[in-house]
């Protein structure tokens, strides 16, 4: 989907964002109010650069915009794959760009992510699974890494794996994997100015200061030990 | 043997297993498991791969004391499935985390030894890696420092790289390496002249311990011994507090970062970084012991 | 993976209150966690291991161990990623010592 087409369906009281090397920083018009529009586009393979300048706006918001949500459009390929990248400590910046969302979200500013391309790993991790509340677009393509990589790297055979994906969440890539284990709240069908808006009014209640995605996985049925598990430690003699 | 910087040195933190590393840095005899083996099941989604399981599922949770100070401890075991995180793992140290908020001990340690998310469960630890981050961001929150410590065979890579760098602080032994991608799968993807995963010594010049200690990114270096962690931890406690998260931080640490970019960011090997930082001879760093590489840093120019 | 199920007779040992648990399950290696069983007599052993086609070996193995050891009134579980017979021995010596030690 076209940049422009994604902007003008989520926000069609109008929206100011502009894109630097593959990163989308800017405000739009919603019904509940005015936020803060931030994300990657084309697959963008998250970098140094990318992370700082994302991690940036999030802190003029905290600035400059008491309580102004933060809307994050995801399009991530990943992190940047290179030695230069590795050698600054790419974690490190990542890390940073997480941090910038938890301080948004204590300071009062609900954050919520929409995953429209893909999101893979690392540049998932940094900030579109950081915020309060994570959706995807029916066709986005969510993962860790391919089934045939997977297949490389785990040494069991690809048609296994796919065997496996077909009733297990916990390998198949897709936005319905992540959705049934709880950490994409909804998947649209299409970006709509609407779901949007009731996202935004509902966190704006406290909604997502909590971290519920395991509950919501064992409620869904996608992730069935991790919410026993964690309760066993909080009950451990 | 020699007592040195206060610490006798006894058992290579390296060579030691996550669960002989807690007896060797926590108080004698003061670690107490939570969800000790066959109290939690073996890892079911190993089971459907046809591949045996752990008791502990690779990391080993408890409380404990650390010179009289009552912390939280969480230990990935390297050596099962490179220390990854699998859906119990990740849940095991997200219980942890979520039990220091309700506790409030005086200090949350995570031994950090993990290639990142488990790709045997790879939806599932993605998704509990994403769980530890939040969960160590309230904690610290909650004004307990959490300490990740790094040195094992694993280091401390992909989501764990980016765990680590969320903690308070990172002590890590010259054997330590953290980063986001390993050099193999930058190899693959990118191609030998990117990096040549195999040169041993580039790749400790690019995420090893002693380039993360000269840039800063790692708080303390530490020799490669239980005793030296153990020491590491107790001298940072003693020294620091948890700081409320705030904006100012964040923007210290943002022109912090925007400015090494500047002055770094066409670098591609420690040596030519550490030139810069002003260190006269840099092929002499990954020759130089602990004490005088810390004496070296404590020499740069601001 | 392949599971194996084993009963021997073994000389009673001493009844530990703890489970011990030693080794690690990684390439060439595995772990063992000995606790109280409910026979006296008996060394009950099960095992999980990813080579397949070993359970002759494994039974010569725990035999000899069974034999030579206080093994019996303990339940036996093991994790295993391919660990030669010589490791095998080592660790389930290294086990039992941590599991009956406590009792002494």
């Amino acid at each position: 989907m076209k940049l422009n087409n994604l902007l003008d369906a989520l926000f069609p009281a109008g929206h100011t964002v502009t894109v630097t090397d593959q990163t989308l920083t800017g405000t739009a018009t919603t019904a509940a109010g005015p936020v803060t529009v931030l994300g990657t586009m084309d697959g963008a393979a998250i970098s140094h650069d990318i992370a700082l300048r994302l991690a940036d706006c999030i802190l003029q918001t905290i600035e400059s915009a008491p309580g102004r949500p933060l809307v994050f459009l995801v399009d991530t390929s990943g992190q940047a794959l290179s030695r230069q990248q590795e050698l600054l400590c790419l974690n490190g910046s990542l890390a940073h760009l997480a941090q910038c969302v938890d301080l948004a979200r204590r300071q009062g500013h609900a954050s919520v992510s929409l995953v429209n391309e893909q999101a893979v790993s690392g540049g998932f991790l940094s900030f579109g699974l950081m915020v309060d509340r994570t959706y995807a677009l029916a066709d986005a393509q969510v993962r860790v890494m391919d089934l045939k990589a997977m297949a490389r790297v785990t040494k069991i055979a690809h048609e296994r794996l796919m065997e496996l994906a077909s009733n297990s969440p916990i390998f198949a890539p897709g936005a319905e994997s992540y959705r049934r284990m709880g950490a994409i709240e909804a998947i649209w069908e299409a970006p709509s100015a609407q779901l949007l808006e009731t996202a935004l009014v509902e966190l704006a209640k406290g909604a997502g200061l909590a971290d519920q995605r395991m509950t919501v996985g064992l409620a869904r049925g996608g992730r069935y030990l991790a919410a026993d598990v964690t309760a066993a430690v909080l009950a451990a003699d | 043997m020699n007592a040195t910087n206060g610490f006798t040195p006894g058992h290579s933190y390296f060579e030691a297993t996550a669960r002989q590393r807690l007896q060797q840095i926590l108080d004698a005899g003061s670690f107490r498991e939570f969800l000790a083996p066959e109290t939690v099941e073996v890892s079911p989604h190993l089971a459907a791969l046809d591949l045996p399981g752990a008791f502990d599922d690779g990391v080993i949770i408890g409380a404990a004391s650390l010179g009289g100070r009552r912390v939280l401890v969480a230990a990935q075991e390297g050596r099962f499935m490179g220390g990854s995180v699998g859906e119990i793992h990740g849940a095991k140290i997200v219980g942890l985390l979520r039990r220091a908020v309700a506790e409030r001990p005086d200090a949350v340690l995570l031994l950090v030894d993990s290639g990142g998310v488990r790709l045997h469960e790879a939806n599932a630890g993605l998704i509990a890696i994403s769980e530890i981050m939040r969960a160590v961001l309230t904690v610290r929150a909650a004004g307990v420092p959490v300490l990740a410590l790094v040195g094992g065979s694993c280091g401390a890579f992909g989501g764990m790289g980016i765990v680590a760098k969320l903690c308070s602080a990172i002590l890590i032994s010259e054997e330590g390496r953290l980063a986001l991608s390993g050099p193999e799968v930058i190899e693959t993807v990118m191609g030998v002249e990117e990096f040549d995963s195999k040169d041993r010594a580039l790749v400790w010049r690019v995420t090893g311990g002693k380039h993360r200690y000269l840039m800063g990114d790692c708080a303390e270096l530490v020799e490669d011994d239980s005793a030296a962690f153990r020491l590491g931890a107790l001298e940072y406690l003693d020294t620091h507090g948890e700081p409320e998260p705030s904006l100012f931080t964040l923007r210290a640490v943002q022109q912090h970062l925007s400015d090494r970019m500047v002055r770094f960011g066409a670098y591609r090997d420690g040596l030519e970084v550490w030139a810069d930082l002003g260190v006269a001879q840099p092929q002499q760093v990954p020759l130089l012991d602990r004490d005088s590489l810390v004496a070296l840093k404590k020499g740069l120019p601001a | 993976m392949e599971k194996l199920e084993f009963k021997f007779p073994s000389q009673p040992g001493k009844i530990s209150p703890i489970t011990a648990l030693c080794g690690v399950v990684g390439s060439g290696n595995l772990e063992i966690l000995v606790r109280t069983g409910s026979d006296a007599d008996v060394c009950e052993v099960s095992i999980k291991t990813s080579a397949r086609g070993f359970g002759e070996i494994w039974q010569a193995v725990l035999t000899d161990f069974a034999e030579h050891n206080p093994a019996g009134g303990t339940r036996i579980f093991i994790n295993d990623m391919g660990a030669t017979p010589a490791v095998v021995s080592l660790r389930l010596g290294q086990a039992l010592t941590e599991y009956l030690g406590v009792a002494q």
